[in-house]
């Protein structure tokens, strides 16, 4: 490594090269790509949540003006379903109940927005206005809503009785029960995780092309992972292998999660593509994205601790109902268990926990991964019941989580749940947190408040979090069909500049600068050099793509290796230039050295002279300066850290303000502090947006009553304080990967809402209010205040 | 959308013409609500006259005790005026509350209360300054012309011209918004007058409603401790996932009381 200061390598705050074409409009995303003779395609989505269907007649819409085609389930048959890529086990062992998700319904629709027909034409408006000819026989049934009524209830999958798909457990059930009758004190605690609307700024969007003369496909796609896309849609659904498929996510806007998956509109494109010889474009609209887009969280429940008489934790029981909606998407069932059963133990050393999740069809929109996935779960229901325990039992919250941690010394430190933390320091992010919100002088800040007829409340929320996803040892030990490594490759061009292809891939995160920053410095060329290249399976070997925190942790160590074998070959190459032994150079500053002399080769030469091999010994020496590794995690990294929240609420209207909102994290080592202080940014505003304003709502009958943002709450820039973020100056590094980076992606939404919550409790503790589920809405406090033991 | 005919008259006569030559058309001032409604396919008109093109429906006079705004004047225009700011800054406040600053610089006041969106601002301000509404018929009083949801006094075709605001001693208009529309989830404006004072209330029900028993106190003794916290009646009021009726009655004496300090 490069340890020369530098205005753009490790640790330096460089401006995202990739603003530049965002912000003046010029940045490539899906809809901006236009092919010729290109067509529309327009979905026809079920209206009701809950219906057999009998006859769909397309007679009159074949004929309407533009229609090119028109595609029902009856000209899928050849087609498999959209595939789940995480098998989970029930509690005796047998595996989850997978019912079929086809493209298009199947004589059966089972949530509002379920895809029923495709109507491709000329242009957009010609193939919506011709899916208002098609007509659908439907026939409703009462929709199954409620996850414990529809425990109770017929399945709405006849694959999955009383749908259930899984009754999954971890953790030593006898010894936490064993911990709860020696407790002196046990707090209990039923809570919800709201479900949430992912609203990605660029709805999702996709293209088909086929090339009728090579039989190849190309998907263009708004998506977090083309590689995937490619794998999972060539394998499982369209039965065609992956070098007739190419993948293409350009520029893409944003996706918290919900642009992982494969969603039956590519498939739906590709197949159409194919039948027509030509493109077939569908885009998204935004009121079919609260339709169609996976939606986050839904998880009921029960949570008990139980402390020893001096507040020591002993045992942790969770039992958890979480919501997979109809049908299951790509990683639906990983969230609850793996990514969530797993993360109990918080920064803490309770010693027995055990975790019960029974995951639930509903005729609701697919759940699955959103920005944190599973782990916000898993910290909400810990920190909100240690702050109860701490009230209970009259101690300072602080004290009580401090007295509970993880101690340094303890790394590696093996949990009940499944994972060892490799490293941390809790008790240095408390104090970082607690010292920015000036935590000892709130009861004056109270005061002063209760002069103004404001309640005023504080609330703190440890977080940690398994990031890197995943080693693929640990992840196929747990049911996972897929590698969690990712690749990376390094091209030294002829005149020393540097392409980084990488399998990451980068809707909003700043790859381009990050990874820039790392080759940059690594490889000691210039840092506008360097040209980092994403987003299409042609030009990148393979890749994992982005997800759970990891195109550093993952992507960048895939890098690294790659940049190391770069070196090594860069070795060859000046030992051969300089007539030297290859153990004689040493790599410096950009520059191969014979040690000791002032002989040394530049990048720029070698590269060069990579290229233009006039005299190589060529059976020892290859051509050429290109280099591809593939990283595979040894563990999961663990970043963690300390948010502290401060409010205050009118008594009078319910309107909950945050006055001030502290952050203190450790993400081990720091490519880039701007960029990660400005993803902790994003982070906390979407967890105060959970905490505070969204909540994705159905009526009975299973109608989205939150269908746009009439309705839909988003979180906007004066809902929010000026954050204040630090990283922490005690930072532990990741000892695992070669960077000691651990992720910073998700911390955010993750320790930001039970910090709210906490705060707002805090606030509303006089009233002898001890819970309020999210969002805690100026209606819901009122209500609280109003119903309150004590007025 | 679907598809519909387009005109831009240049003068109310060719645009009543152009209105009476269509089956099914409908005005289009700054389109706030009813592109939105075309682009969700839930209105299919057969023509759209586009009002843009009209002169001097876009001015803001002072007439005697009365502030006079054309039809077609934006929320911005309204916001920023020097007349509005110095005679009624409630009004100008209030407009300068509407949605945000696209939807300000769209957005007309005749459009809006044409529209009588229960949740819309200016509704408010018309029944509470005693305002009247001029069309290329007849003026109406503002306490005639909201009749429920979304519906006014306005004949079909007929066409606001301008709307003429009475001038008061005091005014102001607080507003709960809605947390995700912005719109009002319950706005009071309160406007004291020499020998009275006026109470309108949007968002709460189906249509702008007054206060009477709320007026007749303030205008005793323009105090907020007159104010009775529990002047409306929980029945009848708007109740949704944001704000059920007797959170909706509650905000109402809130901010009442509110509005009555902020006039100070």
């Amino acid at each position: 490594m490069n340890h020369q200061a530098s205005a753009t390598g490790i640790g330096a705050s460089v401006l995202r090269t990739e603003d530049l074409r965002f912000v003046r409009g010029k940045g490539r995303y899906t809809d901006d790509i236009v092919l010729a003779n290109q067509t529309f395609a327009y979905v026809l989505r079920s209206p009701h949540a809950y219906a057999t269907i009998g006859r769909i007649d397309t007679t009159a819409v074949q004929k309407a003006p533009g229609v090119v085609l028109v595609l029902t389930s009856a000209d899928m048959t050849k087609l498999g379903g959209l595939p789940c890529g995480w098998l989970i086990h029930n509690k005796d062992g047998s595996p989850m109940k997978e019912p079929k998700h086809p493209v298009l319904a199947e004589g059966m629709v089972r949530h509002v927005g379920d895809p029923v027909a495709v109507v491709v034409a000329e242009t957009y408006a010609q193939a919506r206005d011709a899916a208002e000819l098609i007509e659908v026989d439907y026939k409703p049934l009462p929709a199954v809503m409620d996850m414990a009524q529809a425990l109770k209830s017929p399945g709405i999958h006849d694959a999955a009785p009383n749908n259930l798909c899984f009754d999954w457990h971890l953790g030593d059930e006898s010894a936490t029960a064993a911990a709860f009758v020696k407790a002196a004190h046990v707090t209990k605690l039923d809570l919800v995780n709201n479900r949430l609307v992912p609203n990605a700024i660029e709805p999702r969007c996709c293209i088909g092309d086929y090339n009728t003369a090579t039989g190849e496909h190309t998907i263009y796609t708004s998506n977090q992972n083309p590689h995937v896309i490619r794998l999972l849609a060539g394998a499982f659904v369209l039965a065609t292998p992956e070098h007739k498929i190419r993948v293409v996510a350009p520029d893409v806007g944003g996706g918290f999660g919900s642009k992982i998956y494969l969603y039956a509109e590519e498939i739906i494109v590709t197949v159409a593509a194919q039948k027509l010889g030509r493109p077939v474009k569908w885009n998204s609209d935004r009121s079919e994205a609260f339709l169609s887009d996976a939606q986050g969280r839904d998880h009921k429940t029960k949570v008990e601790l139980a402390l020893d008489d001096k507040g020591k934790f002993l045992g942790l029981r969770v039992n958890t109902l979480a919501n997979m909606g109809a049908y299951l998407s790509t990683f639906a069932s990983v969230i609850p268990t793996f990514l969530h059963g797993t993360l109990l133990a918080g920064n803490y050393t309770t010693p027995a926990i055990y975790v019960n999740v029974k995951a639930v069809f509903t005729n609701t929109v697919p759940v699955d991964a959103y920005r944190g996935a599973g782990r916000p779960e898993a910290t909400y229901l810990l920190e909100r019941v240690i702050d109860l325990a701490a009230h209970e039992t009259k101690r300072d919250p602080a004290d009580l989580r401090r007295m509970n941690f993880i101690r340094p010394d303890q790394f590696p430190y093996a949990t009940p749940v499944a994972l060892t933390y490799d490293t941390g320091n809790y008790q240095r992010t408390l104090d970082m947190a607690l010292a920015a919100a000036d935590y000892k002088n709130f009861p004056a800040r109270k005061t002063e408040a209760e002069k103004r007829g404001r309640l005023r409340g504080i609330g703190i929320a440890n977080y940690i979090e398994a990031c890197g996803i995943a080693p693929s040892n640990i992840a196929g030990a747990l049911g996972s069909r897929a590698g969690g490594y990712e690749c990376g490759t390094i091209r030294v061009n002829p005149t020393g500049s540097v392409t980084v292809l990488t399998g990451s891939h980068s809707h909003g995160q700043g790859h381009e600068t990050t990874f820039a920053q790392l080759i940059s410095d690594k490889l000691g060329i210039p840092f506008d050099q360097v040209d980092v290249v994403h987003g299409d399976t042609a030009k990148i070997a393979f890749g994992m793509g982005t997800y759970g925190s990891r195109s550093l942790a993952v992507g960048g160590s895939a890098l690294v290796k790659a940049a190391d074998k770069i070196i090594a070959k860069g070795k060859k190459i000046a030992a051969h230039m300089l007539e030297v032994s290859e153990h004689d150079i040493a790599f410096e500053n950009g520059a191969f050295k014979v040690a000791g002399t002032d002989r040394q080769k530049t990048m720029g030469e070698i590269a060069f002279q990579a290229y233009v091999p006039h005299n190589f010994p060529l059976e020892t020496l290859e051509p050429g300066l290109e280099e591809t590794a593939f990283y595979d995690p040894k563990n999961f990294t663990y970043p963690a850290g300390t948010y502290v929240c401060e409010v205050e609420i009118d008594p009078d209207t319910g309107v909950t303000t945050i006055v001030n909102f502290c952050a203190a994290d450790d993400f081990g080592k720091i490519i880039n502090p701007m960029i990660v202080e400005g993803q902790v940014h994003g982070g906390i505003a979407q967890g105060i947006g959970q905490a505070l304003l969204e909540h994705c709502i159905y009526n009975s009958d299973g109608q989205l009553i939150t269908g746009s943002y009439m309705d839909y709450a988003m979180p906007r820039a004066d809902d929010l304080p000026m954050f204040k973020v630090t990283l922490t100056d005690e930072p532990t590094p990741c000892t695992h990967n070669p960077l000691g980076v651990k992720g910073c992606g998700e911390a955010g939404a993750i320790g930001s809402p039970p910090a709210v919550i906490n705060a707002i409790v805090n606030a509303l503790a006089d009233y002898g209010i001890t819970h309020i589920d999210m969002p805690a809405t100026p209606q819901a406090v009122w209500r609280a205040i109003q119903n309150a033991p004590r007025g | 959308m679907y598809d519909f005919n387009y005109t831009r008259p240049t003068s109310v006569p060719e645009a009543r013409a152009a209105f009476a030559a269509s089956d099914d058309a409908l005005w289009l001032a700054g389109g706030q609500t009813l592109i939105p409604t075309l682009k969700q396919r839930l209105r299919r008109p057969s023509a759209l006259i586009d009002l843009s093109g009209l002169r001097g429906l876009n001015e803001v006079q002072v007439m005697g005790a009365k502030v006079m705004i054309g039809a077609l004047a934006t929320h911005a225009a309204v916001a920023n005026s020097p007349i509005t700011k110095k005679r009624i800054p409630a009004l100008a406040a209030l407009a300068g509350g509407i949605g945000d600053a696209q939807v300000r610089h769209r957005g007309t006041l005749g459009g809006s209360i044409a529209n009588a969106d229960p949740a819309a601002d200016y509704p408010a301000a018309v029944v509470a300054l005693g305002a009247e509404v001029v069309t290329d018929k007849r003026k109406i009083a503002g306490d005639g012309f909201f009749k429920g949801l979304f519906e006014t006094a306005l004949e079909p075709g007929e066409l606001i011209t301008s709307v003429h605001f009475n001038i008061p001693d005091k005014a102001a208009y607080v507003k709960f918004p809605n947390p995700a529309s912005r719109f009002a989830l319950v706005g009071v404006f309160v406007a004291k007058f020499k020998d009275h004072v006026r109470v309108a209330v949007t968002g709460a029900a189906p249509s702008v409603f007054r206060v009477p028993s709320v007026e007749e106190a303030l205008a005793k003794n323009f105090s907020p401790d007159v104010v009775d916290g529990d002047a409306v009646p929980a029945d009848g009021l708007n109740s949704d996932l944001h704000a059920a009726g007797d959170y909706r009655a509650h905000l109402i004496g809130v901010l009442t009381k509110r509005a009555v300090v902020a006039c100070a």
